[in-house]
Order: structure tokens, then sequence, then C-alpha cells
């Protein structure tokens, strides 16, 4: 293997590629090639599927990859989270058995984190697991479950002891979908879309051998798994790549399969991109208070934009990061929320309407009711603020009635 | 190495990749950049790449313009981050106020007429060189740009320093530097940068326009030189400055036409200045009537509005700096009062009804302080989209520091709203510089027509 520098991965990876690189082959065989040499994950370690590299490398191998339209390891939660997760925090027979199958795509994961009754407050979780001879018995409700329906194994949350604090009862395990007791159901949000799924379990088995880091264990795993999600949210979707080829047929259904349940997100946030298109060819834009109202989201979306280029260039400088870097999330809700009151004002009486009968057929419309997701999905609003003054501005939290005591006795929703 | 042309370029480069420049580029330079990736960055034409030390570029076309390429690098890695001399520049301007203007001094000097003090002016002027911060060097200035002028008037709102320094810098300056002829600019900037000359700009009329649609006052050709009749208002320490930069008409003429620059030294006969009674007592304000008050012009007659237009955008994104220092102090005081606060037996600052009004008001001030910043960053670069990212600024900062230094008194409490406590101070610069150069409401209208909308 020639040096670490950036032209050595570059001239290796370009290399391989040019010896391997076959859109004819298979998606699966092609991805049978990335596991066994490691191009796949390049930052894995080499015992586990990948080369060993510095992070600061990976943009090149991927660069690498797009330039001659060569397909990578699946996009989704399977390499990035679930993978990640288990490289980190699983043992090495939980390796062995369960990261090849991910990376080649075999093996498509779910996360089952969140419940009807548990939503801000995750490790609040009532899904049970309980110890039976060398399994566990499953039984509860998770819900908002990306994938649900296609996944092999899920990334199970559950509590398997209910007489310590909440933090230290829940056990985390790779958990089989397949297998009677568990149903999934696509779970209709108010615009209409059905993205995510429901999972209901009723005394299903995960084994011992299954759980990821150790039992009671679970909640700094789930951390460790979240951390991602957040890390390499740009990465739940793949690239685009024309071709012809078999590797690249099967990698286009994938992708289309894989991005089904996000083709609305650009309407959540808003789509400030249509709203002076809208305003000039409604005739709106003549109306002094649309126009103020214009100009007062553009405003917010840029400076919006810049607060994250801010934040980008500090860690770009190697400086510690500043209170710009946590705010990106709340700025966005504010953001969606402009933009569908804006379009609210241009569209008027128009925005009444849906389908083919609202204005830009139907899609105002569905940027008006999906817009409320964006300040709910991957944190609530509230609970940004919280983690903003507490992170940021160094405020006191508030007195915790339940980290204290066993879980048993914290106050729990009821179920329906 | 270089693949397309063994072209190497020197060190400028290697800045260029470590500023980390993408898409603010692609407009104005010939190579387009992509986003900047691992350890390099990409053109899409060519390919930069730092191998070690060494950088090479694969472009045949490079040859062009080193020199701008690493002047529009550096302005553009400032839109979003400042330098290590800027953020030392800043450390040294509000240690030096933080001596020289705390509390105890601001509440001293807003109770007296002149509003300022000698002394500190002086030192102000001659230690730290603050008037001659962006003036050039040809003029007596120190040459450096609109972004450290931005870095001083920010700690300057953030210390609510009282002093003409907006009026004589801020305003005069840029409107003399907009303005002036050569020679004019060479006979009148080197005394405000050395703070001899204290200046102030008179544009504003009580109309209340702060655009060209409001200037009636007239300068009438007489005997070889100009008289000026009519009446200027909420001019910035108008009663104590020694220059007075005045906006006036060609009688007959309206809107943008026969408008010029003139000087007027500050004890022309025929002047009449006013102190007026201001809920900012910070900021001193004067009412100016002008009766046949001989006058030099500064430009050239007739042709001031395009300077006019210019100097009202460049006071607007420094009244932006000025508002986003303010509006982060006030945060700070009401974070500190939060942790320190005790009712029902615990900190204020625990309750999330505290706590989520802070967090938004982090929120906003944060996205003021970068509209200002890249406003600031856009003068020196020569933004063609200046007049819309100063409406930008004025418009986000007044609603910034308007809702950060309400809030401030909120959180406050009872001790907030009395006359000890310093909110009220903060308060009432808020509410001042919310109108001053036009409120936003006037701004979102100019952003609207700036963008097309």
């Amino acid at each position: 293997m020639s040096e670490l520098t950036e032209q050595g991965v570059r001239d290796e990876v370009r290399t391989w590629l040019e010896e391997h690189w076959d859109s004819n082959l298979s998606l699966r065989e092609w991805r049978e090639l990335l596991a066994d040499s490691g191009w796949g994950c390049p930052v894995w370690p080499t015992e586990w599927y990948g080369r060993g590299l510095p992070v600061a490398l990976e943009g090149v191998v991927g660069e690498e990859f797009r330039r001659v339209g060569a397909v990578g390891v699946p996009a989704g939660s399977g390499v990035w989270l679930a993978g990640a997760t288990i490289l980190e925090h699983g043992s090495d027979e939980l390796k062995r058995r369960l990261l090849r199958p991910i990376i080649t795509g075999e093996h498509m994961w779910c996360q089952l984190f969140s419940e009807p009754g548990s939503g801000s407050d995750l490790a609040g979780l009532t899904t049970r697991a309980d110890a039976d001879g060398d399994d566990f018995i499953v039984n509860g409700q998770k819900v908002w479950n990306t994938s649900a329906h296609h996944a092999k194994y899920g990334m199970l949350l559950a509590r398997t002891n209910w007489d310590v604090p909440k933090h230290r009862g829940i056990t985390y395990f790779a958990f089989e979908m397949d297998q009677p007791g568990v149903v999934v159901r696509p779970l209709r949000q108010m615009n209409g879309h059905a993205s995510f799924n429901e999972v209901f379990i009723t005394d299903a088995r995960a084994s011992a051998a299954d759980v990821i880091g150790e039992v009671g264990q679970g909640w700094p795993v789930a951390l460790a798994t979240l951390a991602h999600e957040r890390r390499l949210v740009g990465r739940l979707t793949g690239p685009r790549l024309a071709g012809e080829g078999r590797a690249l047929d099967e990698y286009r259904a994938e992708q289309a399969k894989v991005m089904e349940p996000y083709k609305w997100y650009p309407q959540r946030a808003g789509r400030v991109d249509l709203v002076v298109k809208r305003a000039q060819e409604t005739g709106r834009n003549t109306d002094p208070t649309v126009r103020q109202e214009i100009a007062k989201l553009l405003a917010l979306a840029r400076s919006s934009e810049w607060t994250s280029r801010r934040a980008g260039e500090a860690r770009g400088r190697g400086r510690p990061p500043g209170p710009e870097g946590s705010l990106g999330k709340l700025c966005s809700s504010h953001i969606a929320r402009a933009a569908a009151h804006v379009h609210t004002l241009i569209s008027g009486a128009d925005s009444m309407l849906s389908g083919d009968d609202g204005a830009e057929a139907g899609l105002i419309a569905e940027i008006l009711l999906s817009v409320p997701g964006q300040s709910i999905a991957g944190g609530t609003d509230e609970i940004q603020r919280n983690i903003i003054s507490e992170r940021a501005l160094g405020l006191p939290r508030g007195p915790a009635v339940d980290v204290g005591k066993p879980f048993r006795d914290v106050p729990k929703n009821l179920a329906k | 190495m270089c693949r397309d042309c063994d072209l190497e370029i020197h060190p400028a480069i290697q800045m260029f990749v470590r500023l980390r420049v993408v898409a603010d580029v692609e407009r104005r330079l010939p190579i387009v950049l992509d986003r900047e990736e691992g350890g390099g960055a990409r053109t899409r034409q060519g390919s930069l790449t730092s191998i070690g030390s060494r950088c090479v570029i694969g472009l045949p076309s490079i040859a062009v313009s080193v020199r701008s390429l690493v002047s529009s690098a550096e302005a553009v890695a400032l839109k979003f981050s400042f330098s290590d001399e800027q953020e030392e520049f800043r450390r040294v301007v509000r240690q030096f106020l933080e001596v020289n203007s705390p509390a105890t001094e601001v509440r001293r000097l807003m109770e007296t007429a002149d509003g300022y003090d000698r002394a500190l002016w002086r030192q102000l002027s001659e230690e730290l060189a603050l008037p001659a911060v962006h003036i050039p060097e040809e003029y007596g200035g120190q040459g450096f740009g609109f972004a450290e002028l931005g870095i001083a008037i920010e700690e300057m709102g953030r210390a609510l320093l009282c002093a003409p320094y907006f009026a004589s810098i801020a305003l005069a300056s840029n409107a003399i530097l907009c303005a002036a002829t050569e020679t004019r600019k060479k006979e009148l900037l080197p005394g405000l940068a050395s703070g001899e000359t204290i200046a102030t700009l008179a544009v504003c009329e009580p109309s209340g326009c702060w655009d060209s649609s409001g200037i009636a006052l007239t300068a009438t050709e007489k005997s070889g030189g100009f008289e000026l009749d009519g009446v200027k208002t909420y001019v910035l320490d108008g009663h104590t400055a020694n220059l007075i930069v005045v906006v006036a008409r060609s009688p007959g003429t309206s809107g943008e036409a026969g408008l010029s620059f003139f000087t007027v030294p500050g004890d022309a006969p025929g002047l009449e200045r006013r102190l007026l009674s201001t809920i900012d007592a910070t900021r001193k304000q004067a009412r100016l009537e002008f009766t046949g008050v001989r006058a030099e012009l500064l430009g050239n007659l007739g042709e001031g509005a395009p300077a006019l237009a210019k100097t009202l955008d460049l006071a607007a994104i420094a009244l932006a700096s000025e508002m986003v220092g303010g509006a982060q102090r006030v945060l700070e005081s009401a974070v500190e009062y939060a942790k320190t606060r005790v009712q029902f037996g615990r900190p204020i600052g625990s309750f999330q009804a505290i706590k989520h009004k802070c967090a938004d008001l982090l929120l906003e001030v944060e996205l003021a302080k970068s509209a200002a910043y890249y406003a600031a960053a856009a003068v020196d670069e020569g933004d063609d989209d200046l007049p819309a990212l100063a409406s930008l600024a004025k418009a986000v900062a007044s609603e910034a520091y308007r809702k950060a230094a309400a809030e401030n008194i909120q959180i406050h409490g009872g001790v907030g709203f009395t006359w000890e406590d310093d909110a009220h101070l903060y308060f009432k610069r808020a509410k001042s510089s919310e109108v001053f150069l036009g409120d936003p409401t006037h701004h979102w209208e100019l952003l609207a027509q700036r963008w097309g909308v």
C-alpha cells in the first residue's frame, strides 16, 4: 500500500476502480468486491471490510467513485447507522455476522427507537424485553420507522430492567424483523404521505447473542447511533448515477426505494425557492404587505445560510465551535413557517385547494401541510431551545423528576 | 501533481486553499471552484490540489490574476470568519473600551450637552487610531477595510461609547469618500483620520425621509459660491461637530436630480444649531437651521445622488455592526442575570420560559451578526449586491437589537425597568437605531426592490 497521502490514496483507488468497476456485474456481486477490497467503507478498519483511512481522506475515495460513476455501499441507515454502531459497540461475533451483509446490501436495517409514549424523552421508552433462557421476549410498539417494511433487522431499544433509573435499564438489540409477533404498518401523515411505519411487537424474540453492547447498557449505544445520524444526515441518500449496466440499473431501483419516503422533504422545509417566482406570476408582488413578508423571509433564509457558513468556517480554522453551530435546526423551522405563511399570502383562496385543483398542481398545499413536521422531526423546537440554552448559553437544567428513581416509579403515558 | 499543465502557483494559492473558498468566488474569477473536499479544492475545468506544502493548479488560464484571486479569496472567506489579526484587533478595542467606557462613564457623559469626553476622543484617536482605521493611507488613514471599521463600531455599540465616532467616521468620512473630489478628499480626510476634525453628515429633514426624495434644503449659487437655506434634523452630534457635510439640492430640482454635497464649518454664520431632546441620551442629535449659510461644494454639482445612495448603504451597514454589538451585550446581560437570579428556589434561567427566550434571542443575534459581517465584507469586495445587503443587514439587526433589548428588560423583571439598571440604556439605543437611517419596513421594501421581487 502506498503512502497515506491524498494523492497516494487517489491513485490507489483510481487504479483499483480501473481494474474492477464493471457496471455489468450484479449490484450484489459488485458490493461483494467492495466488502473484500475495503473500498466501500474506507475509513472502517482493515479487519472489518475497510482500509483504515483517516476520515479526512474519505472524500477523495468518494470523488473517485463519482468520477467513474461507480456504485458505492448502500445509502441509508444500514451502513451509516447500524454498521457504524456495531463497529463501535458490537462484539467481534456480531461484526462477523452482521457487517458484511449490510455492505453488500443483502440486509436492510431500520431504527426501532421512538414510541408513541416516548417522543422527545426517548429514554422513557416502555417497550420491554424480558429474559427467557438465552432469549428475550419483546413486547411494545415503535413508531416513525423508515424502511421497516423492507428491513431484515431493526436497531431495537427495549427496557430490560425496570428497577433502575431510566437511562440504565435499556438494552440495544439487533432485532430480526421477519418473525411472528412483528407487524409493520404504514403510518399515514397529515400531508397524506405514508413515509414511515409503526411496528407492533407482540411476544417476539430477541437473542442474547444479538445484544449490541451489554444488557442494560444500551443508552450510550443509542447515543452513538443518534450522533451518527446527525453527522451523516447527507448520506442517507446516495448520489445520482447515470450510465448503463446491470449494477447501475439495480442501484437506481434501490435508490428509488430508499428515496421514496423523502420526496416531500423539500416541501417540509418551505420551498423558499418558489416564493419570488410565484409572487410575480400571481401579481401578488405588488401588494406592499406581501413584499414585506417576502423580504423578511429571504433575509431569514440568507442569514441562516451565512450563519451555517460561519460555523463551517470556524470548524475549518480549527476554532472552538461557537453558538452559531447549534442553531441550524431551530432556524430551519422558522424559515419553513415563514415560507408557509408567505405561500399562503401569495396563493390566497387557492391555499384551500389541494391536488390538481390547488396552486402549482398541489405543491403549495403540500408545503402548507408538510411544514408542521419541520419543527418536530429530529428534535422539536422546544428540545432544540433547551439544548441551545444549556450548551451554548450555559443556562442551568430544570430539576428532573424522573432520573433519580427506578423507572418503574416514574409517571408514564397511559396506553390507549 | 498537476495533470494538465504543470503550472505551479506560488503561496498565494496555498492561502486560497487554506481559506477553503467555495461557491461565492464563482461569479468573479476565471477559475470555477467546486465544493472543497478533503484537503484540496476542485475546479470544474481543472483541479486545484494541495500536496503537502505545494499547491499546483491544472488550468492554463490561471496566469491571469493571482493578486485579484487572493484578495477576493480573502474577502470571501472573511464574509464568514475573521482573521486572527482581526480577532486581535477586536480584543484590543474591546479592552480599551471596557477600561475607558464603563457604564459609569456612559452615564456621566450622557448627562452632558457635548455628550463625549475630549480627552478620551484624543486617546482613542492617538493611541488606537480608530478614526483612521478604514480611511485610505493616501488620505492619512490606516487603510484597513470596512470589515475592520465594522469591528470597531461593533465594539463601540457593545460599550455604548459616547463619542462622535459614528457621526464623524461612519457617516461623514464615508460621505467624503463617496462624494468628494480628489482635492477635497486630500484636504478634509486627514483631519478626520487624526481625530482633529469632528465631522457629521446632515441628510434627513423634518419630513423624516432617508433618501433623495426627502431633501428640500437648497443650495443657491451666489457670487461664485453657494448659500444653503433649509432645515436638517436628526443630525448626529450636529451641535458639536466642527465640520458638517450637507446634502442639498439646486433650486427647482426634484428627486435624484440636482443633488450635491457641501461642507460647512460648525460655526458658520447663519447656521443655528439646537441640541434635540432624545430618548437615547448616549447619542446626541441636533436640528440645524441654515439661513444663507456659505458652503463649499464637496463633489460635482448636481451629481450627488449615487454618492448619497452609497453613503446611506455604508451607513446602514455600519449601524448594523453597531447594533449587533449592543444586541450581543444585552443577550449576555440577560443570560448572566438568568443564571444568578433565584425565584421559587431556583435560578430563573432553569425555567423553560426564560431558557427558550434566551435561545430565541441567541438565534436572532447570530443571524444579525451573519448579516452584518457579510455586508461589511461585501463592501471590501466591491460586491454589486451591496445595496440589498445593506438593507438586509440594517433591517435584520434592527429587529434583533429591539427584541434583545426588550427581552433583557423582561428577563430582569422589575429591576430592568429602573433607571439604576443599565438595561434601559441599551433599550433606548436599540429603539433609536431601529428608526435612524430608515426603519425595518423601509429597508424590507428596499430589499424587495433590490432583489427584484
